[in-house]
């Protein structure tokens, strides 16, 4: 079953087209990666997916509800780890889970219950009452995701969601990542070639707001005839080996 | 529900900054005993009456509500920046909860500032009766102003800017036109006109009608900051709205 049906899903700013009749299908509990070089397209396409900005044109359907005609419904089914972490400073671990879940709707007691588990889950246990501005990158970067789990997403989106960890940071982040596949569909853009292959399992490359190729790694690779991800991505995109 | 929620979290990111305490609710009071202390030493004949009780805590109770501006405007302006704001924008939250959510706990904060400034200056003479409940009241609705001024400029300001903004200049535009430090009577003249043209005298001579019992006084001045209330808080609403139906996530 389908989880995201984008059909000509289009963003304009003045002449700028950020988003141009994009069209995709991603899988139900699929890890697809969105590839691109700066102001490709890639973060607009999630602003525009996760209802935070409306389309010039197009439209998309996550789980059978339109992001035109019916954000609200479509809200309840995603969830967003945003570019930066995006945390409440001056909130402890549990008060920032807590506080998401609520805002779901979850009541006090299974807000909680919920907060607790997804600390344990994410190796936050012990911080569990430090104050999010006083964890280290990493540990905020996993505290970022547990905040956009708690409301049970049935999709998730992930904004460079290693971007400025240290190596073993983001290969710990990669074994929490890793262990949502299948159960909930990932939409990730990344810079990163190597989290690309290591995690994805489709990925779509986009130039000046268009997708320019869409398939796995090895399609990628055998379309281009290039030995890396990272040369296969450069042709894709319209550059120089 | 989920405003409450909001609101909460909002209370406890102003209130576990130190900085906040020290100029929300300790400069206020620092103020009032310095004035205090100076309105002691200035003789009968001078018949300068600007920094006697009855004035003065009225002033500082308006004065101190400017700090409203500068906590919404700081909290707003950096939950736009970190993204925090992006992340509730894709949550179920709407643009009611998110105004009242940023809203409530100022003016709590008002209530809990106006209230410590005039039981303070009981130990300098003014009286602490019934009439105290009408002037945190009426600092309450005061505050509005600011609330919504803070709102206004941490919808697209970021924090630094916002701290210029909200702190140095408006409590310096406040605390020069609404005639806390400065005897606009005396001074007269075009100053005069100007700040009764604008809400913040009347802010204080609100409160001040409301402190000394005479009631009938409060109307003609509330309703100019009232009016300037609306302006700014529509205002504030409209960059709000504008920015959660997306170009400036």
């Amino acid at each position: 079953m389908n989880a995201i049906v984008i059909k000509e899903l289009t963003k304009k700013y003045g002449d700028l087209a950020a988003v141009d009749h994009l069209s995709l299908t991603v899988k139900q509990g699929e890890l697809f990666a969105l590839l691109g070089v700066n102001g490709a397209g890639k973060s607009t396409t999630i602003k525009l997916l996760s209802c935070l900005i409306k389309p010039t044109g197009g439209d998309a359907a996550l789980l059978g509800d339109s992001i035109v005609s019916n954000p609200h419904a479509v809200k309840e089914k995603i969830n967003i780890s945003p570019q930066e972490t995006a945390v409440a400073a001056n909130l402890t671990v549990f008060e920032n889970l807590a506080l998401i879940a609520g805002i779901y709707g979850q009541d006090s007691k299974t807000a909680k219950k919920h907060a607790q588990e997804l600390a344990e889950r994410f190796g936050l246990q012990e911080s569990l009452h430090k104050k999010a501005k006083h964890l280290s990158g990493g540990m905020q970067r996993r505290l970022s995701i547990a905040l956009a789990l708690i409301s049970d997403p049935q999709i998730l989106f992930l904004d460079e969601p290693t971007l400025g960890l240290d190596v073993l940071a983001r290969r710990e982040l990669w074994a929490l990542i890793k262990e949502l596949k299948g159960h909930i569909t990932i939409i990730l853009t990344t810079h990163y070639m190597d989290e690309v292959e290591h995690l994805s399992d489709r990925v779509g490359i986009m130039t000046k707001g268009q997708l320019t190729a869409v398939g796995t790694v090895a399609e990628l690779l055998t379309k281009t005839g290039a030995s890396t991800l990272e040369d296969a991505f450069v042709v894709l995109s319209g550059g120089a080996l | 529900m989920k405003m409450f929620i909001f609101a909460k979290r909002n209370t406890k990111e102003i209130l576990r900054d130190p900085m906040n305490l020290i100029f929300g609710l300790g400069f206020p009071l620092v103020l009032l005993v310095l004035l205090s202390v100076i309105n002691a030493a200035i003789p009968a004949e001078a018949e300068n009456t600007m920094f006697q009780i009855s004035n003065l805590a009225p002033g500082l109770a308006a004065f101190g509500s400017v700090f409203m501006a500068l906590f919404a405007g700081m909290l707003l302006s950096k939950d736009r920046t970190s993204s925090f704001l992006m992340r509730l924008f894709t949550s179920p939250m709407g643009a009611a909860d998110f105004i009242a959510g940023y809203s409530l706990p100022m003016l709590v904060l008002t209530v809990a500032q106006s209230a410590i400034t005039f039981l303070a200056a009981g130990a300098f003479g003014l009286p602490i009766n019934a009439n105290i409940l009408a002037g945190i009241a009426i600092t309450t609705l005061v505050s509005l102003q600011f609330i919504g001024t803070g709102l206004f400029f941490g919808s697209f300001l970021n924090d630094k800017a916002v701290g210029g903004v909200c702190g140095a200049l408006l409590t310096n535009v406040v605390g020069w036109l609404s005639g806390v430090f400065i005897p606009i009577d005396l001074i007269g003249g075009v100053f005069k006109k100007i700040t009764n043209l604008l809400p913040y005298y009347h802010s204080v001579e609100a409160i001040k009608a409301a402190l000394s019992g005479h009631f009938s006084d409060i109307f003609p001045h509330l309703a100019v900051v009232m009016g300037y209330t609306v302006l700014i808080l529509a205002l504030a609403i409209i960059v709000f709205h504008h920015n959660m139906n997306g170009e400036n996530v």
